[in-house]
């Protein structure tokens, strides 16, 4: 039976490569980081209509997109250990759960502080700002769902069949504003259609996006490692890292 | 983009309470998911010990 488990990824070859990645993709944020500051705050110009307000673009949009990304890759690797029954992948879904909620909530919370300067608001049940909501709901039943599991296999399963179903609402969240007549703004950048806004503004929330991007990874697999250790404590690979790691 | 004086770039033409409202929340959260994870490895590592 463990032969199936080991067939795409074992624990034991990916924790020590995790905590490199990790290390790495932690760096590169901050780097990223740094530079889209710069960038946001020093070189994109003052916005015509906005005044400084839309500086929180800057964050929100990153954020934004992270929070949907996230939980389809999240979606992708509960899916796949529920094809495959692979050890890993529920390891991994479970990690990214909570780093996709956080990004979820950094959107809104974003989204409101920017909501009153612009629409008078901070708040409105609008579809796009409905539906990141439920997003955000859909990453804590994933979590709360897991929690209440005692066994890791059963959790995983359970938890699988939640994120899939949930994925319907991303593309809603994305088109949500195409869809329905919303008070949220359409898309700034988009694949067919030239970006609405000054160049150095759009460098900026494209870098902030890597800083997300790369902090995300780096988070997902610090919590991945502590999974590992949690679930295989009886391990014997565990076990020598736990003692060397005094 | 040149703000002139360090209380021009605090105050961000009148929006300072949105703007960094924002970004302190973002900071704080990445720092304490950062904490909880230090603090769950430790823990998971005292357990196997």
């Amino acid at each position: 039976m463990s032969i199936n488990w080991f067939k795409y990824s074992s624990p034991q070859t990916f924790f020590p490569l995790a905590g490199r990645l990790a290390l790495g993709f932690g760096i590169l944020a901050l780097l990223a980081c740094g530079a889209g500051l710069y960038l946001g705050f020093f070189v994109a110009p003052t916005d015509a209509q906005q005044g400084e307000s839309y500086r929180i673009i800057f964050i929100h949009v990153p954020a934004a997109w992270m929070s949907m990304f996230l939980y389809v890759i999240m979606a992708f690797w509960a899916g796949l250990g529920l094809a495959f029954n692979t050890r890993l992948s529920g390891m991994m879904a479970s990690a990214i759960a909570p780093t996709g909620a956080l990004f979820t909530f950094i959107a809104l919370w974003t989204g409101s502080l920017w909501g009153k300067p612009a629409w008078g608001t901070w708040w409105v049940w609008d579809a796009r700002l409905t539906s990141e909501l439920i997003l955000l709901f859909l990453y804590f039943g994933f979590m709360a769902l897991q929690a209440a599991i005692d066994d890791p296999r059963r959790a995983d399963k359970a938890g699988a069949v939640l994120a899939l179903v949930g994925v319907v609402n991303v593309p809603i969240i994305y088109f949500s504003v195409k869809w329905w007549n919303t008070l949220h703004q359409g898309a700034s950048v988009s694949l067919t259609k030239a970006p609405s806004m000054a160049a150095t503004m759009l460098a900026g929330m494209l870098v902030m996006s890597f800083a997300f991007w790369f902090y995300s990874i780096a988070a997902v697999l610090l919590r991945a490692r502590c999974i590992m250790l949690e679930r295989e404590h009886n391990s014997d690979w565990a076990g020598q890292y736990a003692r060397g790691a005094a | 983009m040149s703000w002139g004086s360090l209380d021009n770039f605090l105050a961000m033409g009148g929006y300072a309470v949105y703007v960094w409202g924002s970004y302190a929340v973002t900071l704080v959260l990445i720092v304490a998911e950062l904490l909880v994870l230090a603090r769950r490895k430790r823990n998971a590592v005292e357990r196997i010990r």
